[in-house]
């Protein structure tokens, strides 16, 4: 569904990211790695349309981004749940709200998934934590309500941007758990993270590949 | 169809708040919708004036017959005479003592010796569209050497001229007062987009469309605009409703008001105010939203 063919990125000045091919095919598992500051979080934003790429092209189920209309961006992001590495909350809203966010503006009846809604809260162990409001949370534990988020429309492809920052090993352990059950459901997943323990853990669970991202190439590691 | 534009409760409070600038919108909307009323008022009144002078007194004429007191009546038996043999010529009539009386009281005031003074007498004509005034007038002046037509052409058309005039400012400042709502209303929107500019960038992530985050200002901002408005107009109304009558041949001044179904124009403004207020907002939200990916 997300496909970079020499894609490159620039934030003005001297350019980031240049000549990127990647394929990310359906259920695929990708851990994207690299020194900070590499441009991992660009690449990713790359792939859910929030950057467009200054050359070559990115391409959403086969539509280049730059000639994508605002409102079928819209849609496709419905299609594709993304952990940011800066959560990306609406500060007023409890934590319940901001996980059924996406459901909310996608029209569908928050009401009627209410049941899902606190199953998944449980599952991220944030039914205590439901009527706080984002800033009341711990780094953690927004974390994994970004997560929720994410998962909360049923994604096809889940894009996670150092989504075990701030949680400990267990909590971090139990993601992965998760994130390899959704792919084995047939989700697509790319997981940015500095986190080798991680991906080392990931080895039992799923085939995963492993993309290095440094001086602005992407060399492709080893398979898991 | 409302809900579509304006979008849901639950919506709506996607954006906080706003606290205190809540009540800008709505005092702004609020004058501006009184001025509007008395702005309306004086459209429709000075409209009407201007219709009632262009009409009425286009068919009306007046005969002054300026003769030595022994000559008048002959002269004004003449002058009916002709009148009733000049086709286009509806009705005549003499104006008789009192009537001259009542016409000069306000100048001249009651108990007005007229026997003593040398008035002319009048004689009211209303004519119909073929009435032909040149003729007429060549054959008074040979038959009658007293008589003068005047038609009130000479001072009904400066009057009709300065309302119609009076007409087109009450356009214009309508126009001016909508212009500076949808631009109040604008910088409030603007205002309040940049103060949410978090709340747009994690709508769009989540896979809003512009439509939607557009709606969950518009909403707010409709409703405050139509509901300052109504506050506004309901004043505005009142305050002309009990304007002190004078009487009713006084100026267009105390003619300030709305005549019968007029009044059906009021709860126009409301809605008015919503909707341009509501295309401010939307105008203003989506090129907000631009910045926004
Ligand atoms: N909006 C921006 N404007 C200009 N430069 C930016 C912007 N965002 C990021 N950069 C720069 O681009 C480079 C890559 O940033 P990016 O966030 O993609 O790195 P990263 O690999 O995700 O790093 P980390 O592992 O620390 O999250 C950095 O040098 C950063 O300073
Ligand atoms: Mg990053």
């Amino acid at each position: 569904m997300i496909e970079l063919q020499g894609a490159g990125y620039s934030y003005g000045g001297a350019g980031l990211l240049a000549g990127l091919d990647l394929g990310l095919a359906q259920g695929s598992f990708h851990f994207l790695t690299g020194p900070s500051g590499a441009g991992k979080t660009t690449l990713l934003k790359l792939c859910y349309g929030d950057l467009k790429p200054t050359s070559g092209q990115v391409l959403l189920d086969g539509r280049d981004t730059r000639s994508l209309e605002r409102d079928g961006l819209a849609r496709m992001r419905r299609r594709i749940g993304v952990v940011h590495q800066d959560c990306q909350f609406i500060d007023h809203l409890s934590i319940r709200e901001n996980v059924a966010l996406p459901l909310m503006v996608a029209g569908r009846d928050v009401a009627a998934e209410a049941v899902n809604l606190a199953q998944l809260l449980g599952w991220v162990g944030l039914a205590p934590r439901a009527d706080a409001l984002p800033p009341q949370l711990s780094g953690g534990e927004r974390q994994r309500a970004a997560l929720a988020r994410a998962i909360i429309m049923d994604p096809e492809v889940i894009i996670a941007d150092e989504p075990t920052g701030n949680i400990d090993w267990e909590m971090s352990q139990r993601l992965l758990t998760l994130l390899a059950e959704l792919n084995r459901m047939g989700k697509t997943v790319l997981v940015a993270t500095h986190d080798l323990a991680l991906i080392r853990a990931a080895k039992s669970q799923v085939s995963a590949r492993v993309l290095r991202l440094a001086n602005g190439v992407l060399s492709s590691g080893a398979e898991l | 169809m409302l809900d579509a534009a304006l979008g849901d409760r639950q919506a709506d409070r996607v954006v906080p708040p706003t606290g205190h600038t809540v009540w800008l919108t709505v005092l702004t909307a609020t004058a501006m919708a009184f001025l509007a009323v008395f702005a309306l008022a004086l459209a429709l009144a000075t409209g009407r004036l201007a219709d009632r002078w262009a009409d009425s007194l286009a068919q009306a004429a007046t005969i002054r017959v300026s003769a030595p007191p022994e000559q008048a009546d002959a002269q004004v038996d003449a002058l009916q005479a002709i009148l009733a043999a000049t086709p286009g010529v509806a009705e005549s009539r003499v104006l008789d003592q009192s009537e001259q009386a009542a016409l000069l009281e306000p100048w001249l005031g009651a108990d007005l010796p007229l026997d003593t003074l040398p008035l002319p007498r009048l004689v009211e004509v209303i004519g119909t569209d073929d009435l032909d005034v040149e003729g007429l007038r060549q054959r008074l002046a040979a038959e009658v050497p007293g008589a003068t037509y005047d038609d009130h052409t000479r001072w009904r058309q400066p009057l009709v001229r300065a309302a119609d005039r009076l007409r087109a400012l009450g356009w214009i400042a309508l126009t001016l007062i909508a212009g500076t709502l949808a631009a109040m209303v604008t910088l409030a929107a603007q205002a309040a987009l940049s103060a949410n500019s978090q709340v747009i960038r994690v709508l769009r992530l989540v896979g809003a469309r512009d439509a939607y985050v557009a709606r969950a200002f518009t909403r707010r901002f409709t409703l405050r605009a139509a509901a300052g408005a109504l506050i506004g107009t309901t004043l505005g109304g009142l305050a002309i409703a009990f304007l002190p009558q004078a009487d009713p041949a006084g100026g267009f001044l105390t003619g300030l008001s709305f005549a019968g179904a007029a009044w059906l124009l009021l709860p126009l403004i409301p809605l008015f105010a919503g909707a341009v207020a509501f295309l401010a907002t939307r105008r203003a939200a989506l090129s907000a939203l631009a910045r926004f990916e």
